[in-house]
């Protein structure tokens, strides 16, 4: 009997060490659940290929990608050894503690920032912002944009009535008011036997979406977060009578042009508006329009790009993420050669094939990059343009707030568009003085 | 007879005690009956502590302080009243409540009329009764996500039943109102869905009231000559009263709660519309992170709900002595 026991004692004990060994050769990699992850997963294909170490994937749906994955890491918790986290975490995630700090690593490996886009490394890797501490490896690129519908405007009998309703000639808007005149052109409208509305835009009001949406009309026209970089000098920045008109436009927009039910819209009910034929233009992200391209519908030939409308300037919201090692790994040596492995120029091509937004500089400045997609050269002037929501370590407060300001401002029709930005000054200063900034 | 069962009892008992372990032994025969009464409750008390004391009396340390649940490294200082200072002089937070009230007011009053109307006609006994009590039942045995994603459909102004139930009664266009979009009609829209699901619940508790009055009560009526209304506000209605008032009590204080069918509607929105409190309270505690603000807005609501609920018990019970 004793013996049978030892046996199994050792069988249970080699059982352990065993899985102890495969646990080692593993990694887990959390993400959002989206088109470009599908591409991560086939290209670690390739790593797991070269250093035996198998990739697990933890893909989270957008609406509560932050809430699932802000909980792990405040909870200490050990699902992720990798993490593609949103630009804005990075304050919070390197004042806390929950990332590894890279500068170290990549002099060692010879890594260097000067080979991606500059633009990039300060949105996706950097806290303080723009100094070089650098907690991410620029993973996905990534900026708000537009798509329409361009058979329709092809259309012979649609450009003369644009023509004649506007005195000139329908083409993708290049401004702001534009924008709006070419929404209300195609709102309404009867095309191959279907009422069809003018734009899809984002909308919604749980994580970050009308907020991600209205950025693009405050940022082109000309809205700043402070006075003085740095400063948290917000009023006269953020309440700017420019500020005050973007968001204008943006209310009028959805209430001239969106179809009926977006009221709490965000990626997937835009490209469900574009891709079922009810709306003439939509905004997203770039992560989307490879997608938007093979569809069999609405893609091809169907479909064009164009970049956030200019207002006094040119502007685009950021998306994208840089990819980090969580501090609370088990499997350091792992995570980092992952991050050797995917900073090399080869896999960042590779990466772009697969439908990944690489912002290597090696893919980027091909002269053959431009042509490589339809909205490949939109998304390199987008990327020299982009603009980001705050980054510090109290993001989730000021996202919120916004939220809440917006949509109330927006949707639900509260109050007018300084009140509005008023309101956001307010509820900002609040948080910065709670900080300790004010 | 009995003394002989006594003695083969004494026995076996005794056996048995040979055939425990003599520590055991010991140890059982060394308790009084208290002992081994407590015995047997302290693990549910110490669970009870564990998942329900422990994080009340946590919570009210933590709603006088600073603490953020996602800055694990930051100090954690007192800040005496500020947080309950703070909630209590927000707008935003004043303005749920509202939400709140306007919520639970109009879904009890529209669900104890209706379940109690249904539970009045069902208590008729008529043909097929039984089969229309449990088709009636259906709704409250969905899950609320369930309910809330389907009605979420219903209710798309491009699609939705709803809509096109609308439009075939009043004449206008289906996609000309938007139920879920609306500030107007968002909050009644959530109404109508809890007042779908739940009616039945009341209606049941109703039924048991109605069936609770002895037909004894009626016949002395019927002699005396009362009319069926006379009847109905003389008899069923004071009879069946403490059963309505349970019914109340549980369904003001399962919506006053409401959280899922809400998010799942809405969302709180459109703007804050229909941000109930325990949306603001998820989003204080889970999304702002603002865990020491959160827990005094916790305590404040629980002493709330914990304080009318005292008060609503005490009222039952006066109308149940009567």
């Amino acid at each position: 009997m004793r013996k049978m026991t030892k046996a199994l004692l050792g069988a249970t004990t080699a059982l352990t060490l065993s899985a102890g060994v495969s646990q080692a050769a593993e990694l887990t990699l959390c993400w959002a659940a989206w088109d470009p992850a599908n591409a991560l997963v086939e290209l670690s294909k390739d790593f797991t290929a070269q250093s035996g170490t198998d990739m697990k994937f933890e893909f989270v749906p957008w609406p509560n990608f932050a809430d699932r994955i802000l909980n792990e890491l405040n909870a200490g918790g050990k699902l992720c050894d990798l993490l593609i986290g949103d630009s804005q975490w990075l304050g919070g995630s390197a004042e806390n503690g929950y990332y590894v700090k890279l500068n170290d690593f990549f002099d060692k490996e010879g890594i260097k920032m000067s080979d991606f886009a500059q633009a990039a490394v300060n949105a996706y890797s950097t806290w303080p912002k723009g100094t070089p501490n650098y907690w991410a490896l620029p993973a996905m690129g990534d900026a708000n944009a537009w798509f329409y519908r361009k058979d329709w405007f092809a259309k012979p009998e649609i450009q003369a009535e644009f023509k004649a309703a506007t005195g000139r000639d329908l083409a993708p808007p290049t401004t702001w008011p534009e924008l709006l005149e070419t929404a209300k052109f195609f709102n309404g409208k009867d095309i191959d036997g279907k009422k069809v509305y003018g734009a899809a835009i984002f909308t919604e009001r749980a994580s970050e979406g009308i907020t991600m949406g209205a950025t693009q009309a405050l940022y082109a026209n000309g809205f700043k977060y402070e006075m003085t970089p740095g400063k948290y000098d917000m009023e006269g920045a953020v309440n700017s009578a420019d500020a005050v008109k973007g968001l204008e436009e943006y209310k009028e927009l959805y209430k001239c042009c969106t179809p009926p039910g977006y009221t709490d819209a965000y990626m997937g009910e835009t490209l469900d508006a574009f891709k079922s034929g009810q709306a003439a233009m939509a905004m997203n992200w770039f992560a989307f329009f490879p997608g938007l391209v093979k569809d069999e519908n609405v893609g091809g030939d169907k479909i064009g790009f164009f970049n956030n409308p200019k207002g006094t300037t040119n502007a685009s919201t950021l998306g994208g993420q840089g990819i980090s090692v969580v501090a609370n790994t088990d499997n350091m040596d792992g995570a980092l050669a992952y991050i050797k492995w995917f900073a090399q120029p080869d896999v960042q091509k590779k990466w772009w094939s697969l439908g990944g937004y690489a912002v290597h500089n090696a893919v980027l400045n091909d002269p053959s990059f431009k042509d490589s997609q339809p909205f490949a050269a939109d998304f390199l002037v987008a990327m020299n343009q982009v603009q980001d929501f705050w980054q510090e370590p109290s993001y989730a407060i000021l996202l919120q707030a916004t939220q809440k300001r917006l949509h109330d401002y927006v949707v639900a029709d509260q109050g007018t568009a300084k009140e509005a930005l008023d309101g956001l000054v307010k509820d900002w200063t609040e948080v910065f003085e709670d900080d300790g900034k004010l | 007879m009995t003394d002989t069962n006594t003695t083969v009892l004494d026995k076996a008992a005794d056996k048995a005690v040979r055939a425990t372990p003599v520590p055991l032994v010991y140890r059982v025969r060394g308790l009084s009956d208290r002992s081994i009464a407590w015995v047997f409750i302290l693990p549910t008390i110490v669970l009870l502590l564990a998942i329900n004391i422990f994080p009340l009396i946590w919570a009210v340390y933590l709603s006088f302080t600073n603490f953020r649940a996602n800055r694990p490294n930051a100090e954690i200082e007192g800040v005496g009243l500020s947080n309950y200072q703070r909630v209590l002089n927000d707008p935003d937070i004043w303005q749920a409540m509202q939400t709140t009230a306007h919520f639970v007011f109009w879904t009890i009053l529209l669900q104890m009329l209706i379940g109690f109307a249904l539970a009045y006609l069902i208590d008729r006994k008529f043909r097929g009764h039984a089969f229309w009590t449990t088709v009636i039942l259906i709704p409250m045995m969905l899950s609320p996500a369930v309910v809330g994603n389907f009605w979420r459909f219903l209710y798309q102004p491009q699609i939705g039943l709803f809509n096109y139930v609308y439009s075939f009664f009043t004449g206008v266009e289906p996609s000309s109102f938007e139920m879920l979009g609306s500030v107007t009609l968002s909050p009644w829209a959530i109404i109508i869905v809890d007042t779908w699901m739940w009616t039945p619940y009341v209606m049941l508790i109703c039924l048991a009231g109605l069936r609770s009055i002895p037909d004894y009560i009626y016949e002395a009526a019927e002699v005396d000559r009362a009319s069926a209304w006379r009847q109905f506000w003389s008899i069923t209605v004071p009879m069946a009263l403490p059963f309505i008032m349970l019914a109340v009590l549980f369904r003001a204080i399962e919506n006053f709660k409401m959280f899922d069918m809400v998010v799942l509607l809405t969302g709180g929105g459109p703007g804050s519309t229909t941000e109930v409190a325990s949306i603001t309270l998820k989003r204080e505690a889970f999304e702002s992170w603002r865990t020491g603000r959160a827990s005094a807005f916790a305590i404040i609501l629980f002493v709330a709900v914990f304080g009318l609920a005292n008060i609503y018990v005490k009222a039952l019970n006066r109308v149940k002595q009567r």
